[in-house]
């Protein structure tokens, strides 16, 4: 991989500090969604995305997003390209943004057993602890949430529904 | 081309036959859940038809013969044990598939190691519901097996080899097989005894030979677009 120029770091900072579209507590950057920036010219740049979900509909808010900092930050030509490869997992998102998620009342992903076969749901080896009281006594209501990314749990202690943000 | 229209046709419209449940699903969560299922598989079709060529002129303005998919995806949804047995039958082709895609080399590795994560999501839904419907009271028991058995004719289709596609189609019919039957045997369901295809449907709608009801399907499908040509949100 090709080292950042200055402007470069900065950019991605600029870049990665626009919020999630559906999730506006969590940044791009803790997110684990922006995948590089990439100066071709003066006053052209290429900024590199990967979706979440395939078919994640908040990538074209990202998209249009960036631009619109980028463009105030002086930079005329801004073109935001998808990339597949490698495929987006929840243990891209940061230390920082799993805190935060909880903090949100999203009960955060857990991170991949790396002995699970690849591709497959993780294994409930740790409970998903109950973003609201605390209990590590949960129980899955539904597989699927508001969102593609998550899944929506109840707490058995103190009985709330909440969202898990599913592991990928 | 073909191998592209091939996985991406599967993908519309299935996505589009699970969008149909939108505000008729037994109960809210799996409204929710068979929308955000259709979302993936509608990602999944749009970056595919985008690498065929414009992905709403694909998806809009072909006419039926023109499309690829497996008769199995067009199968109206019927009750809800029907359209979890043909998600149970898709999400264990398209799972074991895409994994083989995904460690290959061909254009559609990085699409498949993607996707296969959350089609194992899919397989994961439409497992529990078939325990749960298959092992469950005599009513959901038996129009679990009315699912399993309507639709079995439509499965052997899945493993004609589609020109491009880079597949141990074998190992792809024993990895389907073995998991489709064991999953029906947990769930007190009986594995269908018969033909998983008749001669009138070997491999029709890779060569884009559809089943009656799919007309219908696209003409829904198509007819916002058609009508306001050019039309966005």
């Amino acid at each position: 991989m090709v080292t950042e120029t200055l402007l470069e770091e900065e950019l991605h900072r600029l870049a990665g500090s626009v919020p999630d579209p559906e999730l506006p507590v969590l940044t791009l950057d803790e997110l684990g969604v922006l995948r590089g920036v990439d100066v071709l010219a003066p006053g052209k740049v290429t900024v590199r995305l990967t979706p979440t979900y395939t078919g994640c509909p908040a990538i074209e808010a990202m998209s249009a997003d960036i631009e619109r900092v980028l463009h105030d930050h002086g930079i005329p030509e801004v073109s935001v390209v998808k990339v597949l490869s490698p495929a987006w997992s929840t243990d891209d998102i940061s230390a920082e943004g799993r805190r935060k998620l909880a903090e949100f009342g999203i009960a955060p992903p857990r991170p991949h057993d790396v002995t699970a076969p690849a591709g497959g749901p993780v294994p409930l080896t740790l409970s998903v602890r109950c973003p609201h009281c605390g209990s590590t006594d949960t129980e899955l209501l539904s597989r699927f949430s508001s969102t593609a990314c998550k899944a929506l749990r109840r707490c058995v202690t103190c009985r709330e529904p909440f969202d898990h943000f599913k592991e990928l | 081309m073909t191998a592209t229209l091939a996985l991406g046709d599967d993908a519309l419209v299935l996505s589009h036959r699970l969008g149909e449940w939108a505000g008729h699903a037994p109960v809210l969560e799996e409204e929710v859940a068979l929308a955000n299922i259709a979302l993936d598989l509608l990602g999944q079709a749009r970056l595919l038809l985008s690498m065929a060529g414009d992905e709403d002129e694909l998806a809009y303005l072909r006419e039926e013969r023109a499309f690829r998919n497996v008769q199995l995806v067009e199968q109206p949804n019927g009750d809800f044990a029907h359209t979890i047995t043909r998600q149970l039958y898709f999400s264990a082709y398209q799972r074991p598939l895409y994994e083989q895609l995904a460690s290959g080399g061909s254009a559609f590795a990085g699409l498949a190691a993607k996707a296969v994560k959350e089609v194992a999501y899919h397989q994961d839904h439409a497992e529990h519901w078939t325990l749960r419907l298959g092992d469950g009271t005599d009513e959901s028991h038996d129009r679990m097996q009315r699912g399993v058995d309507a639709l079995w004719r439509f499965t052997g289709e899945l493993f004609e080899p589609v020109e491009g596609l880079e597949i141990d189609w074998r190992s792809l019919r024993s990895d389907w097989l073995e998991s489709v039957s064991a999953v029906l045997d947990r769930a007190t369901l009986t594995l269908p005894a018969g033909p998983q295809s008749g001669a009138w449907t070997a491999g029709a709608g890779r060569q884009g030979i559809h089943t009656e009801p799919f007309g219908r399907m696209i003409a829904e499908m198509q007819h916002l677009h058609r009508s306001h040509p050019g039309a966005s949100w």
